[in-house]
């Protein structure tokens, strides 16, 4: 099956309230690796990737994928920065987003297994995912997400707020979903991540793709005052 | 004190000898207010989740409009229902005016938009911690309505329980509608109404309490077989 990139993000504006919350945003991202947007807090950066998405409305410009629409949307996948937990099981969390899919019954418990193994809740599979801890959650959205087998993947600061062995599983987990050619894109606040994971990046600042580049030029070689000053941790205004 | 210490004599008398009378019209409450709760749960539950996940035109309005049915007086959809039933009315050719059926549809009106409203509530509080979930998912909008059902069963749970308090607790309407016939539409309320009328005080509140007992067993059972208020479980 072909993939659903490139994605192109043609003059994209998001305005609420006549407040501009994005754009204008003119951006490909091709077929594959880890994409990181960081930025200062209200820089856009959760907004370019619920953009991305699909689940925000734009007020200017469109968003393409190499298929249609509707057949994009079945083949990404989201985690929110607060998981969130259906009220059911930890095993039935996994099992929903199969079902929807339609999936025979076999191939879903084959898959929920598998997923469960992964992320280390053998023991906790028929508990209620709400009784989870923080980490445990976010382990568990993430394995929601990838059990789809999506294109792609968006991630909004997924270990924001978890301790370091939280966020090492995690980046374990999103390391091996790149070498099963997912494509990710995500968020984070924290550059040292940014830097372990990161093939290309993106620095937003007042809406706006401010700079972007491999990761090796990015973090290496910043090119405008602004990326320099953050990554010095400087308050930007 | 003295009616209400026979009126339990008379209750536990009436309950251990397994009075005809009182199984016959305890079963027929029983079955009329779980017919309706049945119906109106078939109705409500959806309407007051799809209330709750759709957003259009007029939502408000038919909110308010719920909201404002949850008062009802009953005697006045009693008349309305008599009217509809009667013979000159356009349901007349059905002949269901003075049968159970005639109560079952009354109560289904009263309670409809009371476990509706309650709901919309529930649903409103879920669908707004699942929202950005199930839109992610692109889930239709049948879907997001039973995940949403499913996932608040206990809320809905009771939801319905306040429409079967309602139900088997209803007089007004079910007595312009039953008629309160021996043997055919005689129900705990309308025979407690009858027997106040006649001064059997007594026998009145030995009825009252059946009724509260019935009342309280059905929603234990119901309780216990969901298995609500257990660790761990929604």
């Amino acid at each position: 099956m072909s993939t659903i990139l490139p994605l192109t993000l043609t003059d994209v504006a998001v305005r609420r309230r006549g407040k501009r919350l994005l754009g204008p945003v003119n951006l490909t991202l091709g077929e594959a690796g880890l994409t990181m947007i960081i930025g200062p807090n209200g820089s856009g950066k959760t907004t370019l990737l619920r953009v991305m998405h699909g689940v925000e409305r734009l007020s200017k410009g469109h968003v393409e994928w190499s298929v249609t629409e509707d057949a994009a949307r079945h083949r990404q996948a989201y985690v929110f920065q607060t998981p969130i937990m259906l009220r059911r099981s930890v095993a039935d969390n996994l099992r929903y987003p199969l079902h929807l899919l339609g999936l025979p019954k076999a191939e879903v418990e084959t898959r929920v297994g598998r997923w469960i193994a992964r992320i280390g809740l053998e023991e906790r599979t028929g508990l209620q995912a709400t009784r989870l801890s923080g980490g445990e959650k976010q382990k568990l959205a993430i394995a929601r997400a990838l059990i789809r087998k999506p294109d792609v993947l968006f991630l909004d600061e997924p270990c924001a707020n978890l301790d370091g062995a939280s966020t090492r599983e995690i980046e374990t987990l999103l390391q091996n979903a790149l070498a099963e050619k997912t494509r990710i894109i995500m968020t984070t606040h924290d550059l040292g991540q940014a830097r372990r994971l990161a093939d290309s990046a993106l620095f937003m600042l007042h809406g706006v793709v401010h700079e972007k580049g491999s990761a090796e030029d990015f973090f290496n070689a910043p090119k405008t005052d602004e990326l320099q000053a953050f990554f010095r941790g400087d308050i930007i205004a | 004190m003295n009616d209400i210490y026979e009126g339990l004599v008379s209750a536990f008398w009436l309950v251990v000898t397994f009075d005809a009378d009182l199984m016959e019209i305890s079963l027929r409450s029983l079955q009329v207010s779980l017919t309706a709760l049945v119906i109106a749960s078939a109705i409500a539950l959806p309407l007051g989740t799809f209330l709750a996940i759709r957003r259009f035109r007029y939502r408000r309005l038919v909110i308010s409009l719920l909201n404002a049915l949850m008062g009802l007086p009953p005697v006045v959809v009693g008349l309305i229902v008599y009217i509809l039933l009667s013979r000159s009315g356009p349901f007349g050719v059905f002949g269901l005016l003075f049968t159970p059926t005639a109560m079952i549809i009354a109560q289904v009106v009263i309670i409809t938009p009371l476990i509706a409203s309650i709901t919309h509530q529930a649903m409103r509080e879920l669908w707004a911690e699942y929202h950005d979930l199930l839109i992610s998912l692109n889930t239709s909008a049948w879907q997001r309505i039973k995940t949403l059902i499913w996932d608040g069963r206990r809320n809905l749970l009771t939801a319905s329980l306040a429409g079967f308090g309602r139900a088997i607790g209803e007089v007004g309407a079910i007595m312009i509608v039953g008629g309160n016939i021996d043997n055919a539409t005689r129900v705990l309320t309308t025979a407690i109404a009858l027997e106040t009328g006649k001064g059997d005080f007594a026998l009145a509140l030995a009825l009252g309490f059946v009724l509260i007992a019935l009342a309280i067993g059905i929603n234990i059972c119901i309780h216990w077989l969901s298995r609500t208020e257990r660790e761990g479980r929604w």
